[in-house]
This record gives structure tokens, sequence and C-alpha cells, in this order.
């Protein structure tokens, strides 16, 4: 008798690769996915399931389901990319300096002079003084200095 | 609202043309500023190079910090609601403002 395909392997092994891609492709766009990966998370818990239900069927019931090779691949790789997942969106992602000397509440902003994106430069004194970009008319009440990692 | 980084105006311009952003965006190369607030992420950016680590800071008339936000992952980020917020409280205290 010709052994049935063991479908929980694949499916298992899908759901762990669409777990692993669909982080940086679709769900670091909305915070509540991005900030903890949630919908990730449960990907890969769905994933292992379904591969450990394939594994299992395909080791007790060789005669039955193929897979016990490459069912066993597939798991390791899978366990590889939640891993390599894991490092980087729970450790490396956290890796940044503490900033201990940064200007505190309370305190004034440092001044600068930097250069716009058309190469005119800006004083942080000017951008206090002048009207919000943007919203004509309106009075700047404040100004939102925003550092971001840049190489866009 | 202005935003900083260590990318060059000519690459800021390009990407502000694409993405339709129109508010400020400063060039900080040597990265002087983001070590004078002392937000250098050494080593942060690909190959190495030196980067801001993402900060916010709101800024009331007077020059006088008033909000900060410093994450601790990259991935976590000020959402807009947080700093609307933060714009909202300090209108108290400048009175001039609204």
């Amino acid at each position: 008798m010709k052994r049935r395909w063991n479908f929980s392997v694949w499916a298992g092994f899908l759901l762990v690769v669409l777990g692993l891609v669909s982080y940086v492709t679709f769900f670091v766009r909305f915070p509540i996915t991005r900030d903890f990966p949630w919908a990730n998370l449960l990907l890969f818990f769905a994933g292992a399931v379904l591969l450990g239900k394939g594994l299992i069927r395909s080791f007790r019931q060789p005669e039955l389901y193929r897979g016990k090779i490459l069912g066993s691949i597939l798991a390791a790789v899978s366990l590889a990319g939640i891993g390599f997942f894991a490092y980087g969106l729970f450790y490396l992602v956290r890796q940044l300096p503490s900033s201990a000397a940064a200007p505190r509440l309370g305190q004034k902003a440092p001044d600068f002079t930097l250069p716009d994106q058309n190469g005119k430069p800006v004083t942080l004194a000017e951008l206090l003084a002048s009207p919000s970009a943007g919203t004509a008319g309106a009075r700047a009440n404040g100004v939102l200095l925003i550092f971001y990692r840049g190489y866009w | 609202m202005v935003a900083i980084s260590v990318d060059a105006p000519e690459v800021t311009r390009q990407h502000c043309q694409k993405l339709g952003f129109t508010y400020t965006f400063l060039s900080d190369p040597n990265a002087e500023v983001i070590r004078r607030y002392d937000l250098l992420h050494q080593g942060g950016g690909p190959k190495g190079a030196d980067i801001a680590r993402p900060a916010e800071f709101l800024i009331d008339s007077t020059g006088t910090i008033r909000w900060i936000n410093l994450t601790d992952s990259v991935t976590v980020r000020a959402r807009p609601e947080q700093v609307l917020k933060a714009y909202d409280d300090l209108k108290p205290a400048a009175p001039t403002g609204a």
C-alpha cells in the first residue's frame, strides 16, 4: 500500500515560514503587532502543533504516513528559524545605548544648526520661533524633534 | 515637527518627494547634534555605521523639554496618539499658543 502524504508536516512548516516573513513584510506596519509580535508567535505556535502532530504520525504509523526524514528536517529548520526570529526581535532590537546623558525633562533643549532637506541651515531657535510647517497660519507652540535611524 | 538623522540632505529630499512628507528633515551626517543629545548608537547602522537611536523630544516655545520618549526597542516607537496627548498637555503652560 502506498503511504499517505503527511499533510500536517508541510502545513506546519508553511505556517512557520509565514510567521518568519510576515513580520517584516506585513505586521511591522501596525503598532499593535509590531511592538510585540503576537501574530507571529501565534503562527509559530500553530505551525509547531501541526509539525509535531505530523511527526508523531510518521513515527508511530510509518506504514501509513510518509515524512520521518523530511518531517525531521523541516522541524529542525523551523526551530532554527524561530530561534533566529526570537534572537532578532527580543534581543538585537533592544541593543540600544542607554543615553544616560540625554537632555532631561524640564531642561532647555541644546540649540543646534543643521541643514534641511534643501541644504538650508536651520537652527532650533528658528524652529521654535517660526510657525509650524505645513499648518499655514498656525502659531508654533512647540517643536517635536524626532531622531530616527536613517539609511532609508 | 522635525526629523533628524545621519542621512544626507540629498537622500532625505528624494525620500520626502517619494513619500510626500512636507515637514522639515535635518541632516546630521557627522552625528554632532546626535552626540550632543547623547543619542549616538555606535555601529547601529549598516556596515557598522554610527547612527541615531530612535528618540523623540517635545520642546515648548521657551525651548524647555516637556516630553521625552526614549524607546528601549527599535521596534517600539511613539504612537501618534501619545505625541498628540503630549502636545495637548503643552497648551496650559503656553497660553500664547493654540
